[in-house]
């Protein structure tokens, strides 16, 4: 690797603002990787289109997030120039696409999320992630509506597609108790009405998933032993992986423009 | 008084200039038309031009942005300025009457109004753009581009796009 990687200064409003463009970016990376290779043209573009949705929410926050901090740095810095240890994203969102079950189980566990988050955001005191807010609730609106569908059909579908199904559940179950966790540095923002309390999600989150889940035949986890780490940059082996393919232009050629 | 007036003036062909731009994905439409562009100012001389984006992923944007430049550089302006405004966050709903029919007569179906959650999940109906039949269908909710969703005709059998709300 032929440069560093660069200094952030994380203050809570730029922590904040980077974990959710870090979760924006990493899905929305790994929706690329499925480019080419879904299983039928329309679904190709629908994995293409959210991944699209999702960079452009990223490349917003990335930008606000820059010029929080007002150090000089920007969205490509953000996105190219930052190691593993320096990423804030959920865990849940790294893992690997798998087979197409566990790509649509972990685009809905984050879209319902999300869906829920960006709509209490627009409620932000801060206006740019009020704004960014205002446009990334619609996008995930259809995103929940995507993979709801596809949760269905797969649970539903045949004695395979539902042990798929069920199979990814219960992999990516522990990885959601992340998305309602706070800290104390989120703590703050939330009590100023800049961040979004989480917790105050849980109980819709669970119903939507619950009533979608129970449609498709599917059953959650009994277990409610959940893992955590990647907001304080603790994370699973695959992340560096996803960095290192992400990164590699910027990291080899820096600067390089085209 | 006379400067004001000449601001005005210069401000109006600034606008008529960037208002002109078109979308590179859909030729057809403006960025007037689509309700992009904001908001056009001279400061000392320089032409500011604020535009908005439309979906967060739209990669149209950067070149939206760069045909403005060229626009006002053909009209005269020196080195013009465009800025992104987030908020207030675009919606279908800004898209002119003008422009719907552009789109219609394009061969796309334009985007339903009241781009609110409720026409994004309540029942669309979305007529042919070619034969005006509302016995249409949704094929994928995700098209050739971000702002699009491929349906078909149950009338004519005849495929199309429809621009998406937001």
């Amino acid at each position: 690797m032929a440069i560093a990687s660069i200094k952030v200064s994380e203050t809570p409003l730029v922590l904040y603002t980077l974990r959710c463009a870090d979760d924006a970016l990493i899905l929305g990376h790994r929706l690329s990787e499925w480019c080419g290779h879904a299983p039928m043209l329309e679904e190709d573009m629908a994995l293409a289109n959210m991944g699209l949705d999702l960079l452009g929410q990223a490349r917003e926050l990335y930008s606000y997030a820059a010029e929080v901090e007002g150090k000089g740095n920007d969205e490509d810095k953000f996105a190219y120039l930052r190691d593993v240890r320096q990423y804030r994203n959920l865990l849940l969102l790294e893992q690997p696409n798998g087979d197409f079950a566990h790509t649509m189980v972990r685009q809905f566990f984050y879209a319902v999320f999300a869906d829920l988050y960006w709509r209490a955001m627009m409620k932000s005191r801060d206006a740019t992630l009020a704004a960014v807010a205002a446009k990334s609730e619609k996008e995930s609106a259809y995103h929940v509506r995507h993979s709801s569908e596809w949760i269905v059909r797969l649970g539903d579908g045949t004695e395979e597609s539902h042990a798929r199904a069920q199979g990814a559940i219960d992999d990516l179950w522990p990885f959601t108790g992340e998305m309602f966790q706070v800290d104390d540095s989120e703590r703050a923002l939330i009590d100023a009405g800049i961040a979004v309390d989480p917790a105050t999600l849980h109980s819709q989150w669970l119903k939507t998933v619950l009533s979608v889940v129970g449609e498709a035949t599917l059953v959650l986890p009994k277990s409610d032993w959940m893992q955590q780490g990647g907001r304080s940059g603790r994370h699973s082996e695959h992340l560096g992986h996803l960095l290192s393919e992400l990164q590699s232009m910027q990291r080899t050629f820096p600067g390089a423009t085209w | 008084m006379v400067t004001a007036v000449l601001n005005d003036d210069l401000r109006q062909r600034a606008w008529d200039a960037a208002a002109a731009v078109v979308d590179p994905e859909i030729p057809v439409l403006t960025i007037a038309d689509l309700g992009v562009l904001r908001d056009v100012a001279i400061n000392d001389g320089r032409v500011e031009v604020a535009i908005t984006p439309t979906y967060s992923g739209c990669p149209a944007m950067n070149m939206i942005g760069l045909e403005i430049e060229l626009a006002l550089e053909r009209e005269g302006f020196r080195n013009p300025k465009v800025r992104t405004v987030l908020s207030p966050a675009w919606t279908t709903d800004w898209m002119s009457d003008d422009g719907r029919r552009k789109l219609r007569e394009y061969g796309i179906a334009p985007p339903l109004a009241g781009g609110s959650r409720r026409a994004l999940f309540g029942i669309e109906q979305v007529a042919c753009p070619q034969c005006g039949s509302g016995e249409t269908e949704v094929l994928s909710e995700f098209g050739s581009t971000s702002c699009k969703a491929l349906w078909r005709c149950k009338s004519c059998r005849e495929p199309f796009d429809y621009f998406k709300c937001h």
